[in-house]
């Protein structure tokens, strides 16, 4: 019933709009407006487009202002604060030229609306002008190419030596965290090798991922550079950490990286912010398919003495999972005895894996 | 090229080598065209040209319709859509869009929009119809490779429209269906038949592509009236055949890397696969790099871009000038930005791809060249602002589509400067900022261009006038709908919300903006809803609307010197020659505001500069 009451309405309102439009049109032809090649539309025209003009530029002033808070996600790595500035200042500059233009742009429209009796000006070219306005944006540019590129070389060059490494899979749809262990180094991992459990495809018979563990949220410590090594199992996916300004592709068979250095520990953020529950998140900004949406994961930031701690304390994958270490040994053990060649699949991954660690 | 004038006024029968072989007093005498001759499969560019229009209208339409479902979900994520299952059956569960179906609305809303509305209906319907009556020729180089063409963009529409009624779902990578995400059903069910004939309509998409690029480009270069020199050419025209040399030379990669994208998914070749765990199953391929395809598919991407805008840029900068009663400002320059901009097109696509894990010295090479495109782009700005100072201007329909394209490319335009800063896309790739830079700059921009055309070349088309005041209320209604969407969207962007994102609410950090998403929600489905206005002046003036004058907008080139309708031929005598370029408006001196192109020098002694004198 509801719905037949609803189509009414619509169909009776669009027999109003179409007899108004008659009219319109009726009333235009009586009064003769229809054939004035310029009417007083023109003029009205004329006024809304600095109404648009005044209108919209307080609306935009007032709601940018009203959502600015909302729009700048707390920063807590080192180049983040580097890049915001940058950010900033380009939108400054930026907003310089919008504002100068569609000032421009809507008063011309409004100063030299048609009028009878007089003529527009016969202005084809200039040469002067014109070069100018082509050195103004060139140069402004130029500056905004050198700042830019300054800033991404330093961002993308090799990371410090003294890095904590961990390493960030991001599979359909979550993410998964490895850490090397005490030797600092992580293993070899192949894909062949993954199952329900061992999700990264821990290749034990490699001696550097015996004391590899997984974790289930992400632990850096503020303060000491963090070198992400960033792998895909399935398809891709974007590491994204909106707070420290970090994102980088997880490719399947192309292993990446992004290193940046957490500036405030968890604790201070939450202090920071007033938010008791504050985390810092983990996003996928890659489609990656239906749970795309939901690839969350915390990442913690600690004390270094407490990172430590945690670090510390951690099991081993190995140890968790013994009945996986002990399928490698014997593994190894048969092939020892049959052949003495490596597994050919662990052979084609290792150069891969080894040209990612830088 | 003629490079003398003749100096009687009439030019006998156009000139040979340029005349495309039909006779027209003849013609007329003997052809009587049947309905499927004159209507389907026509051979004339016109009708043609209104073909690829009204298809790209449905296809707007459709793709409208999509993005309004998708921001009901984005809007209110806690709402239940049963009152949607009607139209989307099974992809509601339990009163709930499915997210592989949210993704796949995203995935074809993106596709229609830039390939089937913006560059097969702005292109497909403007080059078609204005190159030949720009440069005065009969008709197109190859009437029958242009029927061609529309054809195999109809049959590439009508796989593309069948895709979404599958029982899988239509693609739903994203419309830059990145592998292995589109490689493998398993990983998405999109990617089982519905990429299949995502992948086989978008080859016979370019082959249209193909077939009309060529055309328009042999046409341009052979069919130019007397006298129709290149530097007397409209802009709109320049633009029109730089987009299709873009187009010649970018779709072939795109080409390319779908039927690789096919060998992949097909025939167990690993050009874009390797190392993939997925399913419960190690897949055998290995050695495929998916970043390969991303950069096969933005060597035709960002051209792309380019291809959807400057047929726009080329039909705004003539409604300028023709309704500021000015001429443009810096002819040259304009073309010279034009050839710049699709120059430089061709050498910024990896700035799509400053994070994919890309060598960091390309990305600072990327970033070099993006930032210098900016220039030439700046330069048409100001240039457009110039020809509107001190004009005369007559606020026709396309006159205020056309300052609307203005004002939304800067606004669009200026964030690419932001994006095409490494150091900044780190943080805004893939965000909302990116959603809206480009649906301000490329999609608004080149929608705005395509109804200024649609109104100004309405009356040549039709031989009526559209209402000029549903036309008003259509353009206030968009332009303030589309600032009321996309300026807001960029605050969303900064933020970092991710796009392609079925709900944010699973985040902290993304848990702000709930009213903003819902107020951009209304906002673009009441501008998408006020769009029938349009839809309704287009077909109602095709019958009913006030019947046309010759030249109607008191413009200059050579189409409005054709009859009100032009027919078979477009010239009923002889093609006019061309004297002047297409710009003198209000030339001192001169009796009329405009001196049509068909003037010679001769007649308008009163108002020759200097240089013409030795014309006359």
């Amino acid at each position: 019933m509801t719905t037949l009451s609803i189509v009414l309405v619509l169909a009776l309102l669009l027999v109003v709009f179409g007899l108004l439009f008659r009219l319109q049109i009726l009333t235009s032809i009586f009064s003769g407006s229809s054939n004035r090649e310029v009417g007083v539309s023109n003029r009205v025209n004329a006024i809304l487009c600095m109404v648009f003009l005044i209108g919209g530029g307080a609306w935009f002033a007032w709601s940018f202002i009203e959502n600015f808070d909302k729009m700048n996600p707390p920063i807590a790595s080192v180049h983040g604060l580097a890049t915001d500035k940058m950010f900033w200042v380009s939108m400054a500059i930026l907003g310089v030229a919008f504002v100068l233009t569609q000032v421009l742009l809507f008063w011309y429209s409004y100063r030299y609306q048609h009028k009878e009796n007089r003529r527009a000006f016969f202005f084809p070219h200039n040469n002067k002008i014109e070069v100018i306005w082509t050195l103004i944006p060139a140069i402004v540019m130029a500056a905004l190419v050198f700042a830019g590129w300054k800033e991404w070389t330093r961002i993308t060059g090799p990371a410090p030596k003294d890095a904590v490494v961990l390493e960030i899979m991001g599979k359909q749809f979550n993410w998964l965290v490895r850490y090397p262990g005490r030797d600092q180094k992580l293993g070899v991992v192949n894909y062949r090798l993954i199952d329900a459990v061992n999700e990264f495809g821990f290749d034990l018979s490699d001696q550097n991922g015996i004391d590899d563990f997984t974790a289930g949220e992400i632990h850096v410590p503020k303060g000491h550079p963090v070198l992400l090594r960033i792998r895909s199992r399935d398809v891709l996916h974007s590491v994204y950490m909106p707070n420290f300004r970090v994102q980088m592709y997880a490719v399947p068979g192309m292993p990446t990286k992004f290193w940046f250095t957490p500036t405030k520990t968890t604790d201070e953020m939450r202090a920071q912010t007033g938010n008791p529950n504050f985390n810092y998140e983990l996003a996928c900004n890659q489609i990656c398919g239906r749970g795309h949406f939901a690839m969350k994961m915390s990442i913690i930031v600690d004390e270094p003495d407490d990172y430590v701690n945690w670090f510390a304390q951690q099991k081993s994958f190995s140890d968790q999972n013994p009945e996986v270490l002990a399928s490698f040994k014997q593994k190894s053990e048969k092939l020892v005895n049959k052949a003495p060649a490596v597994p050919a699949a662990a052979a084609v991954v290792t150069p891969a894996a080894a040209k990612a660690s830088l | 090229m003629a490079a003398n004038f003749p100096t009687q006024e009439q030019v006998q029968g156009g000139i040979g080598a340029t005349e495309p072989g039909h006779d027209h007093a003849h013609h007329d005498e003997h052809h009587e065209q049947s309905f499927l001759q004159k209507y389907v499969f026509s051979t004339d560019h016109k009708v043609i040209a209104k073909q690829f229009l009204i298809s790209g209208i449905i296809w707007a339409v459709i793709g409208g319709t999509l993005s309004s479902l998708f921001r009901l979900q984005l809007g209110w994520p806690e709402a239940t859509l049963e009152w949607l299952t009607p139209f989307l059956g099974k992809w509601i569960e339990a009163g709930k869009l499915n997210p592989e179906f949210y993704l796949a609305l995203v995935t074809m809303h993106g596709t229609i929009m830039v390939f089937f509305v913006l560059t097969a209906g702005l292109s497909g319907t403007f080059s078609n119809f204005l190159i030949p009556l720009q440069i005065g020729a009969r008709d197109m180089a190859s009437g029958f490779m242009n029927m061609l063409s529309y054809w195999f963009f109809f049959v590439s529409s009508v796989i593309m429209f069948a895709s979404l009624f599958i029982e899988t779902g239509p693609a739903a990578a994203g419309w830059t269906i990145y592998p292995p995400l589109s490689a493998l059903p398993q990983a998405i069910s999109g990617s089982g038949a519905g990429q299949t004939l995502w992948l086989v309509s978008m080859a016979l998409f370019i082959v249209s592509q193909l077939l009309g690029g060529v055309n328009y480009i042999t046409t341009v270069i052979n069919l130019r009236t007397q006298g129709m020199s290149m530097s007397k050419l409209p802009l709109t025209i320049w633009a029109f055949f730089l987009t299709a040399i873009l187009g010649l030379l970018a779709f072939p990669v795109l080409f390319s890397a779908a039927l690789l994208l096919i060998f992949d998914r097909s025939f167990g070749t690993s050009f874009f696969l390797s190392d993939i765990y997925i399913a419960g199953q190690a897949l055998p391929n290995t050695g495929g790099s998916p970043i390969l395809f991303q950069h096969l598919f933005w060597f035709l991407g960002h051209p792309e871009v380019y291809i959807v805008i400057m047929p726009a840029m080329g039909m705004v900068s003539e409604i300028l000038a023709t309704n500021a009663r000015k001429p443009i400002f810096g002819y040259r320059a304009m073309i010279g930005s034009l050839l710049g901009i699709s120059l430089l097109s061709f050498i910024v696509w990896a700035h799509h791809m400053f994070v994919t894990g890309m060598n960091p010295f390309l990305g600072s090479v990327f970033m070099f060249l993006t930032l210098i495109i900016a220039v030439p782009s700046a330069v048409k700005v100001f240039n457009w602002l110039a020809t509107l100072w001190r004009g005369n201007i007559r606020f026709t329909t396309a006159m205020l589509f056309s300052i609307g394209f203005v004002s939304l490319f800067i606004a669009g335009g200026l964030t690419g400067i932001v994006l095409g800063n490494a150091a900044l896309d780190i943080q805004l790739h893939n965000t909302y900022f990116v959603v809206a830079h480009f649906h301000l700059v490329m999609g608004s921009s080149a929608f705005f261009g395509l109804w200024a055309g649609v109104y100004h070349w309405f009356p040549k088309m039709f031989g009526r006038m559209m209402d000029e005041k549903l036309g008003y209320i259509h353009f206030w209604l968009t332009f303030i709908g589309v600032y009321l969407v996309f300026l807001p969207m960029h605050y969303v962007g900064i933020a970092g919300f991710p796009r392609r994102y079925y709900a944010w609410t699973g985040f902290d950090t993304f848990s702000q903006f709930a009213d903003l998403n819902k107020f951009i929600s209304v906002a673009a489905i009441v501008a998408f809803i006020g769009q029938f206005i349009f839809i309704f002046n287009f077909f109602y003036s095709i019958w009913r609307g006030r019947r046309a004058t010759e030249n109607p907008w008191n413009s200059t080139t050579l189409e409005w010197t054709t009859p009100v309708i032009p027919g078979h031929g477009n010239w009923p005598g002889d093609i006019p020659a061309v004297h002047r370029w297409p710009y003198d408006y209000s030339k001192p001196g001169a009796e009329e505001d405009f001196i049509p192109q068909t003037v010679p020098y001769s007649q308008t002694q009163s108002s020759n500069l200097p240089y013409e004198k030795e014309m006359e």
